[in-house]
């Protein structure tokens, strides 16, 4: 394999790896679920697409030609992480569950859970 | 350099993974321990990819795949039975 | 009718290639059959027939999508690693005025894959849509950014 490939897989690697790593780390760290939803939901797909990068110039360069069935997974998780996050959201807030102290607008989350209207029409 | 990568990048995954589960085992919440899985299920799908590279096999995508779609397909019915179950109550 | 969904039979010549990963004739002729099989079979089934109004304007909406899914995995990437207590998580209603309901889902996951903020819930009436934010320091200039960013082009792409 020569070495520009060898140096481009592993740079996708490594950023793959950091942001996997980050987004596992923020569900260990931020403080309540709502915050948590934010860290898989971004951080893993861009590092799930670095993986998927790296495999996928690996094995173009194993089969000799252009090999981007990886794509499909990059574009599948790519449409359903947010339905995903938003399902969990959904749950979180169906269960009433207690954000942090100081999260702003919390009386809306009433409202949201009922799915009616807000209260006072639109602030802005 | 390759493999020394893919080595390193194998630790980092299994560091989320072990991360994931700790998250799955405290909870609090059931919300928490759905997220926990969804994010396991995507750090297995990179864990079998790169082994997938180790190995210089093409077989490893169509794993990949399923997971990818069992993951979310399981994701949505879990939610749903939580949303749903305290609906009839 | 040959193509009476002419988007979902374009992707799934697409998929059925990708998933085969080769360009030989044979599959080739197996996925036009799928393209037009599979749309002239369940076509029926739909109710709403959302059209896209201006194909080079939805090109042009997943480019800086994908971009700003970009800037975001890092921006949101650092205010993980960063202090938590400087994040000022909090929710906020947008308003929305999408016919569709493939342009309010499109609209959502727009804005969960974008910049530190993720769609919880739509209203009844599909009116508002409720976000929760990881870090929010001005509620008007999100609200401002999520329209004019990413509502507009999804209503001119739509027509609605």
């Amino acid at each position: 394999m020569p070495l520009y490939l060898e140096i481009i897989i592993c740079i996708s690697l490594l950023i793959g790896a950091v942001f996997l790593l980050i987004g596992s780390y923020g569900l260990i760290r931020l403080p309540d679920i709502y915050m948590r939803l934010h860290s898989p939901t971004k951080a893993s797909t861009l590092g799930i697409t670095g993986v998927l990068v790296a495999s996928m110039i690996f094995q173009s360069h194993l089969k000799g030609s252009f090999s981007v069935q990886e794509l499909l997974i990059t574009l599948f998780l790519l449409i359903t992480a947010p339905v995903a996050a938003n399902m969990i959201a959904k749950t979180a807030l169906h269960y009433r569950k207690k954000p942090l102290e100081r999260t702003q607008n919390q009386e809306l989350m009433e409202t949201i859970r009922d799915r009616e209207e807000p209260q006072k029409p639109s602030e802005s | 350099m390759l493999n020394i990568t893919i080595i390193i990048v194998a630790a980092f995954i299994c560091i989320a993974l072990i991360l994931n589960l700790w998250r799955l085992l405290k909870g609090p919440t059931t919300s928490d321990r759905i997220l926990a899985l969804d994010t396991m299920y995507i750090n297995a799908i990179a864990l079998i990819l790169l082994y997938g590279i180790h190995a210089s096999s093409v077989l490893y995508f169509e794993a990949a795949l399923l997971i990818a779609m069992l993951g979310f397909v399981s994701t949505a019915a879990l939610c749903k039975y939580l949303l749903r179950g305290d609906i009839i109550e | 009718m040959l193509f009476p969904m002419p988007f979902h039979s374009l992707l799934l010549f697409t998929v059925w290639l990708l998933l085969n990963n080769s360009i030989s004739a044979g599959h080739i002729v197996l996925a036009v059959f799928f393209a037009i099989t599979i749309p002239w079979l369940v076509s029926g089934m739909r109710d709403e027939h959302p059209k896209i109004l201006k194909p080079w304007l939805a090109i042009r909406y997943v480019l800086m999508v994908m971009k700003d899914i970009l800037t975001a995995n890092v921006e949101v990437a650092l205010l993980i690693i960063g202090p938590i207590k400087k994040l000022n998580p909090g929710f906020v209603a947008v308003p929305i005025n999408i016919d569709s309901d493939l342009g309010i889902t499109l609209l959502a996951s727009t804005v969960s894959l974008t910049p530190g903020t993720v769609s919880a819930e739509v209203s009844k009436d599909k009116s508002w849509l409720y976000v929760h934010a990881l870090h929010l320091d001005n509620e008007e200039e999100l609200i401002l950014s999520i329209k004019q960013r990413y509502e507009m082009p999804i209503k001119e792409i739509f027509g609605c």
